[in-house]
């Protein structure tokens, strides 16, 4: 009787699997998943620092496909090459939305490619949070979400911010020499700086402006030696800064004081010529900032997978982990909403505060920029470090001068 | 308004007389190739920066010094802009054609590089970078003068090779007219083939001297395509010393405008003299 009854009961337990229990797997199988679609500089001038975003997508949507995905569903990344173009961006973002069909939208890198895909998902009602771009008065769209907390006025409150960290020095500043690339979101903060730095009663020695893609920085160099400015502005981007270091070099002059607005990380660290170079940051790998949760485990993964993807520097800062929050956002609005309809994501983003690497964001200020984080960052031993302001600085790290 | 120091300025002038100096090497296969294959070869800029990435692979992680590659990298670019002129010989490209196939080229050559060494900076750590002599307040970093150097001594090489040399002149009487050139025995396709190498060989050496002195990425290979341009048409067509006393007008304007007012001047000087000279001597070019 006994085997008779285990027998009935194994026949039961096959019977709910099959009407039960598995439906529900193949229904949870076959449910499709979400699909978040972006385009990146994959080639082109702004591919290495793409690079960069490409990698921490991946190791991103690998995590949270790990965590069981959005809404019990697995989730896909499709990404599409923009060329470093604006206008090719436009497109593939109109692609993504009208022929891939996807469920949610990730921006793109850079100003000019965000700004264009803000203009596709404004035409489409759909939420975009982008990763870092650069001048937020431009930013007019409801539904967008910025990831690089640099407040919603950074021509006044970045260059206070450095000037704060000068003025606490034994030896402060007097003069001041601004020189600046036209790139867009570079300029506009020089400008600011230049403001700044009149208000707070230091004397202008030198502005110069120069074009984005300049070749020759020896006459620059020659003309900031010249000037000889107690501290130099460098409105550079990417290579811009190196460059002048190395022209400045060239002429056996290092400035007594220097900072360097969006400096490609790597090649400047890496420099001896830029010892206590300074310039601005929301992230570096030290405590307090790998305090924050899951910082550690992103840094340790972002290590091996730069590594793997051959970029030359492949510690975290703030390009990676813009790139980092982006996505902690995007994935804190789905599951705040509890859906995936653009508009009850925005609004729940609008309405609440988010936990990300950075520290804890919010997006209702002007153009739904939050606060700024942004910090004050110098070259120590061949790192970036953070040394300003005081409760942010790398343990042990203070702001070092000649 | 305070004027600039004289320091200022002659620091500035041999900042735009090495910077030319590189113009001109890059501009002096350019315009042989633009002059006497009739090719408007995009692909040497391509070409040259392939041949810098080799030039860093060699050095950085080869060990090698960085002008001992040249042994390595020109025989390489040689190859290659033969084998690049014999394709494009082949499917009988003219001149306009040309320069969307090399464009096209170029496009297949950024993707290689970015291929192989990614899109991320690249630089050359070599015992040349910071070695520079000092004359008085002026200083001559050591990467520039060698490349000024190079490019002084490539220019009147090739000027008297094609001035003093049969092979020379047979190139020239190929570009001047093939068909009478070919009459007298001049194989039109050995010389343009061997002509395609120099120009990429050339292109190599240029490469290194990049490698030497600037930091690299693949998208950089377009940066330097309106200028080194502008200084092949300023300097004439064919020209072997063109385009380096072109370079070095070019180099040493924009350099003394970036000394004397903004930096940002400076290209509309060079491409305002560029203008200029195509209209007062119209056909010269």
């Amino acid at each position: 009787m006994k085997k008779h009854t285990s027998v009935w009961h194994r026949l039961g337990l096959a019977v709910a699997v099959t009407f039960f229990a598995v439906p529900v797997a193949l229904a949870q199988g076959a449910q499709p998943p979400i699909r978040i679609g972006s385009t990146l500089a994959l080639t082109g001038p702004l591919a290495s620092t793409s690079l960069v975003h490409k990698v921490v997508g991946e190791i991103y949507v690998e995590q949270l496909n790990k965590r069981g995905g959005l809404l019990g569903r697995q989730v896909e990344w499709i990404v599409k090459d923009d060329q470093s173009k604006p206008d090719l961006a436009r497109t593939l973002y109109e692609q993504l939305v009208t022929s891939d069909k996807v469920d949610l939208l990730m921006g793109p890198y850079a100003t000019g490619a965000i700004l264009s895909a803000m203009g596709v998902a404004q035409r489409f009602n759909k939420v975009l949070v982008h990763h870092t771009f650069g001048i937020p008065s431009l930013a007019k769209y409801e539904m967008q979400f910025p990831a690089w907390s640099l407040g919603a006025d950074p021509a006044n409150t970045v260059p206070n911010t450095v000037l704060d960290a000068l003025g606490a020095l034994p030896k402060p500043p007097k003069t001041i020499a601004v020189v600046t690339s036209k790139f867009p979101s570079v300029h506009f903060m020089s400008l600011g700086a230049r403001e700044v730095a009149k208000k707070r009663g230091l004397t202008e020695v030198l502005f110069l402006e120069w074009d984005f893609g300049n070749l020759d920085y020896g006459p620059i160099a020659a003309r900031v030696k010249d000037a000889r400015p107690d501290f130099v502005w460098v409105g550079a981007i990417g290579l811009e800064g190196t460059q002048l270091l190395e022209a400045m070099s060239k002429i056996d002059y290092a400035p007594p004081l220097h900072f360097y607005m969006y400096p490609a990380p790597g090649p400047m660290s890496k420099s001896p010529l830029a010892k206590n170079a300074l310039s601005m940051t929301v992230f570096e790998e030290h405590p307090p900032f790998t305090n924050a949760a899951g910082a550690a485990e992103f840094i340790s993964l972002y290590h091996v997978r730069a590594a793997n993807a051959r970029i030359p520097d492949t510690s975290v800062e703030v390009q990676a982990a813009a790139s980092y929050t982006a996505w902690q956002i995007l994935e804190a609005g789905v599951r705040g909403a509890r859906s995936l309809d653009d508009k009850a994501i925005g609004a729940w983003i609008k309405a609440n505060r988010i936990d990300t690497i950075q520290g804890r964001l919010r997006f209702d200020g002007p153009s739904n920029y939050g606060d700024d984080l942004m910090r004050v960052k110098q070259v120590q031993n061949g790192r970036w470090v953070t040394v300003w302001p005081k409760e942010y600085a790398a343990p042990g790290a203070t702001l070092q001068v000649p | 308004m305070n004027l600039p120091s004289g320091t200022l300025l002659a620091q500035s002038a041999l900042s735009g007389l090495f910077i030319g100096g590189l113009y001109g090497l890059i501009g002096l296969g350019l315009g042989l190739s633009w002059g006497l294959l009739h090719v408007i070869n995009l692909a040497h800029f391509g070409l040259a920066f392939l041949a810098a990435y080799v030039c860093y692979q060699l050095a950085s992680v080869g060990g090698m010094d960085p002008l001992a590659t040249l042994a390595i990298v020109v025989p390489l670019c040689f190859a290659l802009g033969v084998a690049m002129h014999a394709l494009l010989m082949r499917f009988r490209v003219s001149p306009l054609n040309s320069l969307l196939a090399t464009f096209g080229i170029t496009a297949i050559i950024e993707a290689g590089i970015q291929s192989v060494w990614t899109a991320d900076f690249r630089k050359l750590e070599s015992s040349y970078a910071a070695q520079k002599f000092r004359i008085g307040e002026l200083f001559l970093p050591l990467p520039e003068l060698l490349t000024l150097a190079i490019a002084v001594a490539l220019a009147f090489g090739i000027w008297a090779a094609m001035r003093y040399t049969d092979l020379g002149k047979a190139m020239r009487a190929l570009a001047e007219d093939a068909p009478v050139a070919s009459a007298f025995g001049v194989n039109a396709r050995m010389h343009a083939l061997l002509l395609a190498g120099v120009c990429g060989a050339l292109a190599g050496v240029a490469g290194v001297c990049l490698a030497l002195t600037y930091t690299l990425t693949p998208a950089q290979i377009y940066a330097w395509v309106g200028v080194v341009f502008a200084a092949v048409m300023l300097g004439g067509l064919g020209s072997p010393l063109g385009p380096l006393a072109a370079g070095i007008v070019i180099g040493v304007s924009e350099a003394l405008t970036m000394a004397v007012a903004s930096p940002s001047w400076a290209p509309i000087v060079s491409f305002t003299i560029l203008i200029a000279l195509l209209l007062v001597r119209p056909g010269k070019t």
